[in-house]
C-alpha cells in the first residue's frame, strides 16, 4: 500500500531573486524593452541635468531683484509675492484664521485614519465646514473677511473642499435615485445626471453667476463665490453619483436578497450593506473625480475670482516684477502636483485599511 | 387540523416571468415543526417556489399566509414576515465587508433594537452551534466555503426564526465541505424549528424530511413520505428523475 509523505518545503531558485535579476526581468526582458530603456535613459540625461541646473543650481534664492547674476530661476519672486499667491487680497494682520483652519485639518486628517468611532467620524465630518467658516468669514467676535478679499490658493482650496464635500452626499442621493424602482425618481435623477454631464463646467459657472440672479428677486443679493460654489457642487455631483452608480451595480444581486432576507429598510440595506461596499469599490474613481474637480477650480476665473493660478497671472502684470511668468507658473504647478499627489496616496492608504477581501 | 397551525400556506401561486409561466398552480401548507425537502430537474420552480415563500419574487395570482400574517405588497408586511422567516442562499452571501460577528450582530441591533451587548452574546451562542466560535473576528473571505455557509445559517438563526428556508445550500460547495453543513442542518431539524430545504443531497432528504415534493415545469409533480418518495414513486416522471440521479 503507498503511503503518503509530505515533502519538504523548499527555496525558490537563488536566480529569481535581487536587484540584477529585477533589472532582467522589468527593463531587458526583450530587445523592444531593451531599446525602450536606453531610450529612456538618454531622454534623462539630455533633459534632467538642464532641467535641474534651472531649478537649482543657477537659481537665486535670496537678495533682490537687482543682484540677480545667474542664469537659472529667480525664485526670489515667489517669496515676494508669496502671500498673494497663498492669500490672495486677504487681510495680512488676520493670515492666522486660515493657517489655524489648515492645522485643524490636517489634525483631523491624520486623525479620521485612526479613530474608529463612527459618532467622532461624524462629527470631524460635519465640524469642519462649520469651523473653518468661522475662521476664515469670521464671526462671533472674529472681524469679518469678505469674500472678495479672499484669494489665492485659500481659495482653491475653499472651493474644491466644499465642491467635495458638498458634492458627495448629493451625488450619492443621485446615483440611488437612478438605481430606484420608483420611475418618477429615477426620471428625474436621469435628467439631472445626464444634464449636468452634457454641459461644460465653465458654462455652468456662467449660468449660477449670471443666469441664476435673474430668478431672484430684485434687491436680494447672493454673493458671487456662494454662487460659483452651487455650481461646482451641481456640476461634481453629477459625476459623483455615476462614479458611485458602477460601484452599486457591481455589488451582486445576492447582497440585496441577504440584506432583504434579514427584514432590514431599503435605507438600513444602502446604508449598512451595499453602500459601504459600493463607495469602497469606487474610492479610485471619487478621489479621480476630487482630483479633476481640484484643478477645475482654476475656472472660477472666468466669473470674476482669484485662485492661485489667476494669483500669478495678476502679479505678472506688477510692472516692476514683468517676465517672471515661468517662475509663478512653475510654482504653481508643483502647488497642484503636490496637493493632487497627496490626494492620490491618501485615497490609496483609506482603500488598503478597508480592503476586507483579502 | 385547523388553518392556525400552518406556518406556511401557498394557495394556487402562480407566477410569471413575462409571458413565460414559471410557477402553476402551487398548493403547498407546511405544518409548524415540519421539514420539508424539494427537489426536482434545473428549472422546475423549486427555488422560486421557496424565494416566494418570503416575498423576494413576487408572484402574480393565488396567496402566500405565513404564520398568521399574509403576503401582500405592503412593505411593512413583507418586512415583518421576513422578521420571521430565515433564508440561506446557495452562494452563502455573508457581507464581505463586515466581520462574522458583524454579519450576526447586523440585523438583531438594526432591525429588533436589540443592545449590542445581548445580540454579541447571541452571536457567540450561534457560532459555538456552528462549530466556529473561534473565527468570529475574521473576515468572509478568510473563511472556506463550508464554514461561511455556517455562518450564514447562524446569522438566521439570531433573529430567532420559527421558519428556516434552503435554497440549495450545498450546491456551492467542495465535496469535502457538504457533510458539515448538513450535519448543523440535521441538528437544527432536530431542534423542531420548521425547515424548507431545496437541495439535491438525497441522503439529508431521506434522513430529515417529513415530505418530499418533487417539481418539474413549475408545478408539484408529487409529495409523500421520504420512504414512499423513494422506493415507491407513483409518476413515471419521478421514476426517471430518480433514476437519474442515484444511478451514478
Amino acid at each position: 500500500m503507498a503511503t503518503f509523505e509530505r515533502l519538504e518545503t523548499r527555496q525558490a531558485p537563488a536566480n529569481t531573486k535581487g536587484p540584477i535579476h529585477w533589472a532582467k526581468e522589468n527593463l531587458f526582458s526583450s530587445v523592444l524593452s531593451s531599446i525602450l530603456t536606453l531610450f529612456s535613459l538618454y531622454l534623462m540625461y539630455i533633459t534632467l541635468p538642464p532641467l535641474l541646473d534651472w531649478m537649482i543650481f543657477d537659481a537665486t534664492w535670496s537678495g533682490t531683484k537687482e543682484e540677480i547674476v545667474n542664469e537659472g530661476a529667480r525664485w526670489i519672486f515667489i517669496a515676494e509675492k508669496f502671500n498673494l499667491f497663498v492669500y490672495g487680497f486677504y487681510p495680512e494682520e488676520l493670515y492666522w484664521r486660515p493657517n489655524l483652519a489648515l492645522v485643524i485639518f490636517v489634525v483631523y486628517v491624520i486623525g479620521f485614519r485612526r479613530i474608529d468611532n463612527t459618532k467622532v467620524r461624524a462629527f470631524i465630518i460635519l465640524s469642519f465646514p462649520v469651523i473653518t467658516y468661522l475662521l476664515v468669514a469670521g464671526g462671533f467676535g472674529l472681524e469679518h473677511v469678505p469674500t472678495d478679499k479672499w484669494g489665492g490658493l485659500l481659495l482653491t482650496i475653499i472651493v474644491a473642499s466644499v465642491g467635495i464635500i458638498a458634492s458627495f452626499p448629493i451625488g450619492i442621493i443621485f446615483a440611488l435615485g437612478r438605481q430606484s424602482h420608483m420611475p418618477i425618481i429615477r426620471t428625474i435623477s436621469v435628467i439631472y445626471i445626464e444634464f449636468i454631464r452634457g454641459v461644460p463646467l465653465i458654462t455652468l459657472l456662467f449660468m449660477s453667476s449670471v443666469i441664476l440672479p435673474l430668478f431672484f428677486p430684485e434687491g436680494m443679493e447672493f454673493d458671487k463665490l456662494l454662487r460659483a460654489l452651487i455650481g461646482i457642487t451641481l456640476f461634481q455631483a453629477a459625476y459623483i453619483a455615476e462614479v458611485v452608480r458602477g460601484g452599486l451595480q457591481a455589488i451582486p444581486t445576492g447582497q440585496y436578497e441577504a440584506a432583504d432576507s434579514l427584514g432590514l429598510t431599503y435605507w438600513k440595506k444602502m446604508g449598512l450593506v451595499i453602500l459601504p461596499q459600493a463607495l469602497k469599490i469606487s474610492i479610485p474613481n471619487i478621489v479621480g473625480s476630487f482630483i479633476s474637480l481640484f484643478k477645475d477650480t482654476t475656472l472660477i476665473l472666468i466669473i470674476g475670482l482669484f485662485d492661485i493660478l489667476a494669483m500669478v497671472t495678476l502679479t505678472n502684470s506688477d510692472t516692476s516684477w514683468l517676465g517672471f511668468e515661468t517662475e509663478g507658473y512653475v510654482f504653481v504647478t508643483m502647488i497642484y502636483w503636490v496637493i493632487c499627489f497627496s490626494m492620490s496616496k491618501y485615497a490609496k492608504a483609506i482603500a488598503t485599511k478597508y480592503n476586507t477581501e483579502r | 387540523m385547523s388553518e392556525q397551525e400552518y406556518m406556511i400556506q401557498m394557495k394556487d401561486v402562480n407566477k410569471w416571468y413575462g409571458d413565460f409561466h414559471v410557477l402553476k398552480d402551487i398548493n403547498l401548507n407546511v405544518k409548524k415543526g415540519e421539514r420539508i425537502v424539494i427537489c426536482g430537474p434545473s428549472g422546475s420552480g423549486k427555488s422560486t417556489t421557496i424565494r416566494c415563500m418570503n416575498r423576494l419574487e413576487a408572484f402574480q395570482e393565488g396567496n402566500i399566509t405565513i404564520g398568521k400574517l399574509e403576503l401582500t405588497e405592503d412593505v411593512k408586511r413583507i418586512q415583518e414576515v421576513r422578521r420571521h422567516v430565515g433564508m440561506v442562499f446557495q452562494h452563502f452571501n455573508l457581507f464581505p465587508h463586515l466581520s462574522i460577528l458583524e454579519n450576526l450582530i447586523l440585523s438583531p441591533t438594526w432591525v429588533r433594537g436589540t443592545p449590542r451587548k445581548e445580540a454579541i452574546k447571541t452571536a457567540m451562542h450561534f457560532l459555538d452551534r456552528v462549530k466556529i466560535a473561534d473565527q468570529a473576528d475574521k473576515y468572509p473571505n478568510q473563511l472556506s466555503g463550508g464554514q461561511q455557509q455556517r455562518v450564514a445559517i447562524a446569522r438566521c438563526l439570531c433573529m430567532n426564526p420559527e421558519i428556516m428556508l434552503f435554497d440549495e445550500p450545498t450546491s456551492a460547495l467542495d465535496p469535502e465541505m457538504i457533510g458539515e453543513v448538513l450535519d448543523v442542518m440535521s441538528e437544527l431539524a432536530d431542534d423542531g424549528i420548521t425547515m424548507v430545504c431545496v437541495t439535491h443531497e438525497m441522503g439529508f432528504a431521506k434522513k430529515v424530511a417529513d415530505r418530499v415534493i418533487f417539481m418539474d415545469a413549475g408545478q408539484i409533480v408529487e409529495e409523500n413520505t421520504p420512504h414512499e418518495f423513494f422506493d415507491n414513486p407513483q409518476s413515471d416522471r419521478l421514476k426517471m428523475f430518480l433514476e437519474q440521479i442515484l444511478d451514478h
